[in-house]
C-alpha cells in the first residue's frame, strides 16, 4: 500500500460535501474582478478620467494600504488593484477549506473512522490540497477568461488569473501545514490566519513605505508586482510556486511524524483554579464575550481608519467627471460627498453592530440547547441575573464596537482635512447615534428567546430586512411606511447636521421594552426549550 | 427535617406527549436514594422540576422543605446538581469550571477539591473542549462533591466513567452519606443502585412502579445461566425458582431467582459443569418481565 493508496476516494469525498460551499465562493470570488472591470469601463470610459480617478483614489495611501499599489491608469491596472483585495479572501478560503478537510475531520474523529479503512498516509492531506488546487485552478481560468471577454488584453487577463490561482494555492498549502501542527482546527486557523495577517501586514508596509522590499518577502505583495496589464512580469509568479512546493515539502514530513489526532505543537493549558474575576454570573459571561468584543473592535477599528482615510479622497474622486461633479454639487461639494460617504459607511457600521447585539443575545439560546444554562440556573444564580449579565453585553458591544469605528475614522479623516479634535467628535457623535436602532434588534432577539427560544434565531431574519430596506429602499422607491418598518430609518444623520434626540429615545424606550418583555418571559417558562 | 423531597402526582407534559403521568416519590433527609428507570422514562424531567427549571403541570413537591418552582433561588444555594451530560465552556479549563460553580453555589471546601481531584486523576489544567466525556462527567461530580451542601441530585452521573471510575464515585458517594448529606442518584443500571442506595424509587413511563429498600426489590433480580455439563440432565426443572428452561444436548439455558441461586448451583455442579454463564439482568430485562403490562 503506497502512502497516497485511497487519495481518490477521499477526493471524491471532499468534492461531494463541498458540492455547494466551493462553487459558490469560486463563481463570486471569480466574478467580482470582472465585474469591478465592467464598471471602470462605464465609469472611466476616458483616459483623461482614468487619470484623474488614478492620481486622486488610486495612488491614495489609504487605498494603496487597503488595496495594493497601482501601477498605470489602464482599466486593467485598475481592475487588477481593485481586486486586490479579493486575493486575500481567496487566500482565506483556500486556507480554510484545506482545514475543513484534514484538522476538523480529525478532530471530529471522522478520519479515525475512514483511517481504519484502506486510506495511504497522505491520502487525507494530499486531497485536501488537490481538491482546494483544483478550485483554485478553476477561479483562475474563469476570472481570465470572464476579464478577456470585458474587452481587457489577453495577457494582462492571463496573468491575473494565474496570480489568483497561485496566491491560493499558496494559502492552502499554508492550511495544510498549519492543520499538521495543532490538536484543534480552531488552532489551526488561528496560524493560518497569522500567517495570512502578517503577510498582509507586510504587504501593506511595503507598499506604503518609500521601500517596496517587505512586499516581495509577501505572498500577497507578489500578485502584484506581477503587474498584470502594465508589462506583465512573467518570472514573479515562480516565486508562489516555489513557496507552495516548500511549504509542502515541511508539511508532509510533519504529518508522517505524528500520531492521529495529535498535533506538533502541545495543546495550551489553562489555569488549575479560577481567578477572582470568574465568581458570578457577570464574570462568565465576560469570559463567554470578551473574544468577540476584542476581535469586533479591532476589525472595526481597522476598517474605520482605512475608510476614514479614504473619505476625502472618494470626496474628490469624481474631480474631471462632468455627470459625477453635477450630483455632487448638489449635495454640498467635496466635503459633502465625503460626509455621505462616511455617513453611508457609518449606518453600515450601525447593521454591523446590530449583528454583534442579536449573536451576544443569541448566546443564550447557545448556552441553553448545548446544555450549559442548566447547571448555572441549578446554582443560587436568579433567571434575571443570568439573562441581564448576557444581556448587558448584547447592549454594551455595540456600543463599544460603534465607539471604536467612529473615533477610528475620524481619526484618519480628520488627518486627511487636517482637523483631527472636530472630525472625532463628529464622528464619534454619528456612531454612536446608531446605537440605539442596534438594540431595538438586540432587545428584539432577547425577547425572542424568551418568548419563543426556538425561533429565536428569526432576529436575523429581521436583521436581513432591516438591510435590504435599508440599502435598497431608495432604490426601488418604496413607500415610506415600508421603510419606516426598519429602526435605521429613524437614526437621525448626524453629519447632515439633522441631529434630533426624540427618536433616540423612542428607539432606546423601545428596545428596552422588548428585552424587559424578554426578561419576563424567559422567568416563567421551561428551561431547557430544545 | 425527615423528607428531603416529597413528590406526590406529579404531571408534566411537552406538547401532547405526557413525560411525568401522577409520578410519587419520597427521599428521606439522609439517604442515598436510588432512582432507577429505561432511559426516556422521565427521570431528568422529574430532577428538572425539583431543580424548577421545568414548571409542573399538576401535582405537589417540596424540596429541602420549600417549593422548588418559587423559591429555587435560596433552595439551589443548598443542593448541587450534576446532569447526565456535562457539557462545558470550550475555553474555560475544568479547575475554572469547577472553582466557578462552586463559588455559584456558595463556596467549596478547598481540601476536599484538591482529595477529589486526585481520586478522581483529574488534570484540572485542560481546556472544556478537549476533555473527553467521561472527564466532563468527572468535572461536575467534582463541582458537586466538593460543595459543602446538604443535598446531591446527580442525573445518571456515571454513564461514561470507566469501572475503576465507578468505584472511586461510590467512595464518594458513601462518604456524601457518612457527613449527613442526602443523594438522589438517578441511573438505568441496576447494580450501581444496588451498590449504593438505601432505598429505590422505579419510574416507568412517567409513573412510578415500584418503591422501597433494597430487599423489598430482591424478587426482582433474577440471573440469566448459560451452563455446559458433563453428565445427562435432570432434576433441574422441578426446582423453585426455575424458570425458562432451555435443554440443548450437554448445553442448559434458565434463569433463577436470587434465593433459588444456591441450590440450582450445587445441582449444577453435581451433573459436572464444562463452561458456565452468569449474567445479571439488565434493567430492560427487568421491565419486560415485570412491568410491561401493568404499566399499560
Amino acid at each position: 500500500m503506497s502512502a497516497l493508496t485511497g487519495t481518490r476516494h477521499l477526493v471524491r469525498l471532499n468534492l461531494r460535501r463541498d458540492r455547494v460551499l466551493l462553487p459558490i465562493w469560486v463563481l463570486i470570488l471569480a466574478v467580482l474582478p470582472v465585474s469591478y472591470a465592467a464598471s471602470f469601463f462605464e465609469l472611466f470610459p476616458t483616459a483623461a478620467e482614468r487619470a484623474a480617478y488614478t492620481e486622486g483614489t488610486a495612488r491614495n495611501p489609504s487605498i494603496v494600504a487597503l488595496l495594493g499599489p497601482v501601477y498605470g491608469d489602464s482599466v486593467g491596472a485598475l481592475t487588477a488593484q481593485r481586486s486586490g483585495f479579493l486575493l486575500v479572501i481567496v487566500a482565506l478560503a483556500s486556507l480554510l477549506t484545506v482545514i475543513r478537510h484534514t484538522r476538523t475531520e480529525e478532530e471530529a474523529g471522522r478520519r479515525e473512522l475512514l483511517g481504519g479503512s484502506v486510506l495511504g498516509r497522505h491520502a487525507g492531506l494530499t486531497a485536501a490540497l488537490l481538491v482546494t488546487y483544483a478550485a483554485d485552478l478553476v477561479l483562475g481560468l474563469l476570472t481570465a477568461a470572464g476579464l478577456h471577454a470585458t474587452g481587457l488584453p489577453t495577457a494582462g487577463s492571463s496573468a491575473y488569473g494565474l496570480v489568483a490561482a497561485l496566491t491560493g494555492m499558496v494559502f492552502a498549502t499554508l492550511g495544510g501545514l498549519a492543520a499538521q501542527l495543532t490538536e484543534t482546527a480552531g488552532g489551526a486557523r488561528g496560524i493560518g490566519i497569522a500567517g495570512l495577517g502578517a503577510a498582509f501586514a507586510l504587504r501593506l508596509v511595503g507598499d506604503t513605505a518609500g521601500n517596496d522590499w517587505p512586499s516581495w518577502l509577501s505572498p500577497l505583495g507578489w500578485a502584484a508586482r506581477v503587474r498584470p496589464y502594465e508589462g506583465e512580469r512573467w518570472w514573479v509568479p515562480l516565486l508562489p510556486l516555489v513557496a507552495t512546493v516548500l511549504l509542502a515539502a515541511v508539511a508532509y514530513p510533519v504529518s508522517v511524524r505524528r500520531d492521529l489526532g495529535a498535533g506538533v505543537l502541545p495543546p495550551r493549558l489553562g489555569p488549575a483554579t479560577a481567578g477572582g474575576a470568574l465568581s458570578g454570573p457577570f464574570g462568565l459571561a465576560w469570559r463567554l464575550h470578551r473574544g468577540q468584543i476584542l476581535w469586533w473592535s479591532v476589525g472595526f477599528g481597522l476598517l474605520g481608519l482605512i475608510l476614514g482615510g479614504a473619505a476625502e479622497a472618494a470626496g474628490r474622486s469624481v474631480e474631471g467627471n462632468a455627470q459625477l461633479e453635477q450630483i455632487m454639487a448638489r449635495i454640498g461639494g467635496a466635503s459633502g460627498l465625503a460626509d455621505a460617504y462616511l455617513g453611508a459607511t457609518l449606518s453600515l457600521a450601525g447593521l454591523a453592530a446590530a449583528g454583534y447585539g442579536i449573536q451576544a443575545a443569541l448566546r443564550m439560546r447557545a448556552e441553553e440547547s448545548a446544555g450549559r444554562a442548566e447547571p448555572v440556573l441549578a446554582t443560587g444564580t436568579r433567571r434575571s441575573t443570568w439573562l441581564l449579565s448576557h444581556v448587558a453585553f448584547a447592549l454594551l458591544g455595540p456600543v463599544v464596537v460603534l465607539a471604536v469605528t467612529g473615533l477610528a475614522t475620524g481619526l484618519t479623516y480628520g488627518f486627511s482635512v487636517g482637523d483631527v479634535p472636530r472630525q472625532v467628535g463628529r464622528m464619534l457623535g454619528a456612531g454612536l447615534a446608531q446605537a440605539p436602532a442596534a438594540w431595538v434588534l438586540a432587545g428584539l432577539a432577547v425577547l425572542l428567546h424568551g418568548l419563543l427560544p426556538r425561533f429565536a434565531s428569526a432576529a436575523w431574519a429581521v436583521l436581513a430586512v432591516c438591510v435590504l430596506l435599508g440599502q435598497l429602499g431608495a432604490v426601488l422607491e418604496l413607500d415610506q411606511w415600508l421603510l419606516d418598518l426598519s429602526p435605521f430609518t429613524h437614526t437621525p444623520q448626524v453629519l447632515r447636521d439633522a441631529w434630533s434626540a426624540t427618536p433616540l429615545f423612542l428607539l432606546t424606550a423601545l428596545a428596552a421594552a422588548l428585552a424587559a418583555a424578554g426578561l419576563l418571559t424567559f422567568r416563567r417558562r421551561d428551561i431547557p426549550v430544545l | 427535617m425527615e423528607t428531603a423531597i416529597e413528590v406526590s402526582g406529579l404531571v408534566k407534559t411537552f406538547g401532547r406527549t405526557r413525560a411525568l403521568d401522577g409520578l410519587d416519590l419520597t427521599v428521606r433527609t439522609g439517604e442515598v436514594h436510588g432512582f432507577l428507570g429505561p432511559n426516556g422514562s422521565g427521570k431528568s424531567t422529574t430532577i428538572r422540576v425539583l431543580l424548577g427549571l421545568l414548571r409542573a403541570d399538576a401535582g405537589a413537591v417540596r424540596l429541602l422543605g420549600g417549593d422548588p418552582w418559587q423559591d429555587a433561588v435560596a433552595l439551589h444555594r443548598r443542593l448541587a446538581y450534576v446532569p447526565g451530560d456535562v457539557t462545558l465552556w470550550p475555553h474555560l479549563s475544568g479547575g475554572e469550571v469547577i472553582d466557578l460553580l462552586g463559588r455559584l453555589r456558595g463556596g467549596l471546601d478547598p481540601k476536599r477539591r484538591a482529595e477529589l481531584l486526585e481520586s478522581f486523576e483529574l488534570d484540572p489544567r485542560k481546556k472544556g473542549r478537549t476533555y473527553s466525556k467521561g472527564n466532563r462527567q468527572k468535572v461536575g461530580l467534582v463541582a458537586a462533591l466538593a460543595s459543602d451542601v446538604e443535598l446531591l441530585i446527580l442525573d445518571e452521573p456515571t454513564s461514561g466513567l470507566d469501572p475503576l471510575m465507578e468505584e472511586v464515585f461510590q467512595h464518594w458517594v458513601r462518604r456524601a452519606r457518612q457527613d449527613g448529606r442526602t443523594v438522589l442518584l438517578s441511573s438505568h443500571i441496576l447494580a450501581e443502585v444496588e451498590a449504593l442506595c438505601d432505598r429505590v424509587t422505579i419510574i416507568r413511563a412517567g409513573r412510578a412502579v415500584e418503591s422501597g429498600t433494597l430487599g423489598d426489590l430482591r424478587h426482582l433480580h433474577r440471573t440469566a445461566i448459560d451452563a455446559e455439563v458433563t453428565a445427562p440432565l435432570d432434576g433441574l426443572a422441578d426446582l423453585p425458582g426455575v424458570h425458562d428452561l432451555r435443554v440443548d444436548g450437554h448445553r442448559v439455558r434458565f434463569d433463577v431467582d436470587a434465593a433459588a441461586l444456591d441450590a440450582a448451583l450445587r445441582r449444577l455442579t453435581e451433573l459436572g459443569v464444562r463452561s458456565l454463564v452468569s449474567t445479571p439482568p439488565t434493567l430492560e430485562e427487568l421491565f419486560l418481565r415485570h412491568y410491561e403490562s401493568a404499566g399499560r
